[in-house]
């Protein structure tokens, strides 16, 4: 291997990526998801997926949930660049933590007739999804649960007849009594 | 005073609610210009006296000029401009000052509410375009929100890790009438808490590294002087009681003097053989307020090998971002270092490292920092070494611009206390030091304020010239004259086959003419000679002053770590003969 010639192509990449999901409590404020997102994309960090909705909406309290890659160092950075913005209260590692519920929701509208509507049908059964829309060539299908779950579904209905998918992004939460 | 009376007191516009602040949090200067958007708050400044308002002739000027009164005071430097065009002449300042964290406020005014996002006249996305070289910013859309959006601001760009913040304030939010609320010392933010109290564990374990140390150093940076207070003076409290040896990045000198008998000099790409030598070979790293940047680790992954790292610094997002280390203490530098070095006392262990400091004088022998003097042409360094002596006595503070010359100021001004020294590290903006000077000279009236530049930096933000003699500011702008970016004429010569692409000033001015032309002095020497009597008659001169100080032309700067190689892989000047040169570059064009 060549040696890099500077010092900013040399970091050390060589640990393996992890991939983390983060929560992130934030004042409601204009921007701040502008700020979040800015940070991910000025620093190159990547992000798989982000929700951000408002919790509490007295105390003006949003949470964001992101779930990113990359190696230990790099996510240890992603915390404490988010941790020292200004309105953000607390950022919380939930695969650390490894007591997190994590859920996704999809919308999955499939196309067919015939044996294909029943093959949906039947994977549906089995993924626990529910029907929300029927046409006579048609289905929309809601379906929640983890990230892998909801990509496994999406992969059976392609060859049935996958027209689109709409996906949520990741929420999670902790088990338990304790909040964040 | 009834409730009624204050009431009616505290009712007032926007624009009046911004000056007021400005009083209320103890400013004393702004440095700013006008345009149409903060008409409102220029009638309330022409109607008062508390506030002094420096008009510079570029925004740009406005912005350094506020960096240079922050760093030289420890109090946060305030800026007005305009909207569109004001706010974005202000984008270098506010990125110089966050990489540097140096404390800006700065107010920009806004086109009115109801015709944010027309692409009104003068309108531009103030806070989008702010958003990533601020530390944070803010949209005032309702007068009810300012009184706290404007003491937010103070408090978020002076605590923690210091750092420059917008206020974006429409014309109609600086017209309108609402009820002005003074700050106070209870108000706690609700998200932003910096921790400034170190660890006593983490205290623990760093004092058990230090008193096993057989070979450690302390590197210290711009993080001490943020500290402001008396962090300095625990600093050489703390190397004396260790007899440690000290390094400083370019951000941090002089919170160590110079004179100090543990000073090794300035360390990374252009400092010493012996600061350098002593990162790489240490077992024991004392970092403290400085960030293990680029320029200061050269290849990370051959970054003082052997050492355990201990790492005092506020912001955690500091810490094991380039360099692993040990044993981080998050927390204020002052606070951490009394706690330190109470700690260190009690431990009542002091290591014995005699055998280091014969190799330490085994690498200053080296002389990394010599050159060859001339009686013909002026040499730089000679030029800096002629400077320092002839301000020797007077209460001096030293500006920069960004090259060569920068380099040569740091490794041969001594600096002896710290908040004497602004310069552009982070960024590395040229035109920094003019208007930095003059901020500085705003805050310290009977100071002798000089901006160390060169030929091609000090013509980025030259106009304020002109703001300095109608403000009676009298600096000094001493320029390395070499015709050339030296800097960029240096890796040219290094790693571009000496093509010396755009590098030479052509049409250079006529600097003493020029100063003329602004109504200040201006002075020539070509000749080592007369380089002491010029100097001393530039200190006396009560005005402003350019002085083309001509030098060497292709003189470079050493010692010189070329980048992504390691502190031991250092080319010094003596053996900066071209076989080494080349060998020492070999391969590294994409460096940067
Ligand atoms: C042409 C050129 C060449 C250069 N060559 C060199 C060189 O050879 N050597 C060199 O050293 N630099 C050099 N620099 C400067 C370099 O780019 C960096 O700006 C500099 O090294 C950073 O200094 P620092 O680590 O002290 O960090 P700063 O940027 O000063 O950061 C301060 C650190 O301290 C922390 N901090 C802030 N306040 C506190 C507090 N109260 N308590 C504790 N911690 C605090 C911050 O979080 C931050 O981590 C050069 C620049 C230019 C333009
Ligand atoms: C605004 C800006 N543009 C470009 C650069 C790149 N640059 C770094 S040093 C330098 C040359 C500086 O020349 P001069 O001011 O004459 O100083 P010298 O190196 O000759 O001492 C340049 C162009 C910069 N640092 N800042």
């Amino acid at each position: 291997m060549t040696q890099p010639a500077s010092a900013y192509f040399m970091e050390e990449r060589h640990d393996p990526n992890e991939t983390h999901t983060l929560s992130v409590l934030v004042a409601n404020e204009p921007g701040v998801l502008a700020r979040v997102i800015g940070l991910f994309s000025g620093r190159g960090y990547n992000i798989e997926s982000l929700t951000v909705s408002e919790t509490e909406s007295q105390k003006h309290v949003s949470r964001i949930t992101i779930v990113t890659t990359g190696t230990p160092m790099v996510i240890t950075q992603i915390k404490h660049q988010l941790d020292r913005m200004i309105p953000v209260y607390q950022v919380v590692d939930m695969t650390l933590t490894g007591r997190s519920i994590e859920r996704e929701l999809a919308m999955v509208k499939v196309k067919g007739s015939g044996d294909q509507r029943i093959e949906a049908m039947r994977l549906a059964e089995v993924f626990r999804a529910r029907v929300v829309d029927a046409t006579n060539e048609s289905f929309v299908f809601e379906i929640t649960g983890a990230t892998s779950k909801i990509d496994q579904f999406v992969n059976l209905m392609r060859p049935i007849g996958l027209v689109e998918v709409s996906r949520t992004g990741v929420a999670a939460i902790s088990r338990g009594p304790e909040g964040m | 005073m009834s409730d009624s009376k204050s009431h009616d007191a505290n009712q007032m516009t926007g624009a009046a609610m911004i000056v007021r602040a400005l009083v209320d949090h103890g400013v004393k200067h702004i440095f700013g210009y006008p345009g149409g958007a903060v008409l409102p708050i220029y009638d309330e400044i022409f109607q008062q006296g508390d506030v002094e308002h420096i008009l510079v002739r570029h925004e740009q000027g406005a912005g350094h000029a506020a960096e240079g009164y922050a760093r030289s005071t420890g109090k946060p430097g305030v800026v007005l401009v305009t909207s569109g065009p004001g706010a974005t002449n202000m984008v270098t300042p506010l990125a110089d000052a966050l990489m540097d964290s140096i404390p800006l406020v700065c107010i920009t005014g806004q086109v009115p509410t109801h015709l944010i996002g027309n692409d009104a006249f003068q309108e531009c996305d103030t806070v989008g375009i702010t958003r990533p070289c601020t530390k944070h910013n803010w949209l005032v859309r309702d007068i009810k929100d300012l009184p706290k959006v404007l003491h937010e601001a103070f408090y978020v760009a002076t605590s923690g890790r210091p750092g420059p913040v917008v206020v974006d304030v429409p014309k109609d939010v600086q017209f309108a009438t609402g009820t002005y609320t003074p700050p106070r010392k209870s108000d706690v933010h609700v998200s932003y808490k910096p921790q400034t109290k170190g660890d006593p564990n983490q205290i623990r374990k760093a004092v058990a590294l230090m008193a096993n140390a057989k070979r450690p150093v302390i590197y210290t940076g711009g993080g001490v002087i943020n500290a402001g207070g008396n962090a300095s003076q625990t600093l050489r409290a703390l190397v004396e009681a260790t007899g440690f040896p000290i390094t400083s990045t370019l951000m941090g000198l002089g919170a160590y003097p110079a004179s100090g008998k543990n000073w090794l000099g300035m360390l990374g790409m252009h400092g010493t053989y012996e600061a350098n030598m002593a990162m790489h070979d240490c077992d024991v790293m004392l970092c403290i307020g400085a960030r293990f940047d680029d320029r200061i680790t050269g290849r990370t992954d051959a970054f003082s090998p052997g050492s355990k790292k201990i790492h005092i610094d506020i912001d955690p997002s500091s810490i094991n971002k380039n360099i692993r280390v040990d044993v981080p203490i998050i927390g204020d530098a002052g606070s951490v270092m009394e706690d330190l070095l109470k700690a260190f006392k009690a431990e009542g262990k002091k290591p014995k490292i005699d055998p280091w400091w014969f190799e330490i004088g085994r690498w200053r022998a080296r002389n990394s920092l010599a050159y060859k003097k001339s009686d013909d042409v002026i040499l730089p360094q000679f030029a800096i070494q002629r400077l320092f002596e002839a301000t020797r006595g007077h209460d001096t503070y030293i500006t920069t611009e960004v090259g060569q010359h920068q380099m040569w100021a740091a490794q041969f001004f001594g600096f002896e206390e710290p908040h004497r020294w602004m310069t552009s590290g982070g960024l590395g903006t040229m035109g920094y030091g003019l208007p930095a000077a003059l901020g500085v000279q705003v805050a310290h009236r009977d100071s002798l304020v000089i901006d160390i530049a060169g030929d091609a930096s000090v013509q980025m933000t030259m106009q304020e010239m002109s703001c300095a003699v109608q403000h009676e500011l009298p600096i000094k702008i001493f320029i390395l004259n070499n015709q050339y970016m030296g800097m960029v004429r240096q890796w040219q010569q290094l790693l571009h086959g000496n093509r010396l692409s755009h590098s030479y000033t052509e049409a250079m001015p006529d600097f003493v003419k020029l100063a003329e032309a602004y109504g200040g002095v201006g002075m020539q020497v070509f000749k080592p000679g007369d380089l002491d009597g010029a100097l001393h008659e530039m200190i006396k001169v009560k005005k402003p002053v350019l002085f083309d100080c001509r030098v060497a032309a292709l003189e470079n700067c050493f010692p010189m770590i070329p980048s992504g190689k390691a502190h031991n892989e250092m080319l010094l000047p003596a053996e900066a003969n071209d076989d080494a040169t080349a060998k020492a570059f070999a391969g590294g064009k994409a460096l940067v």
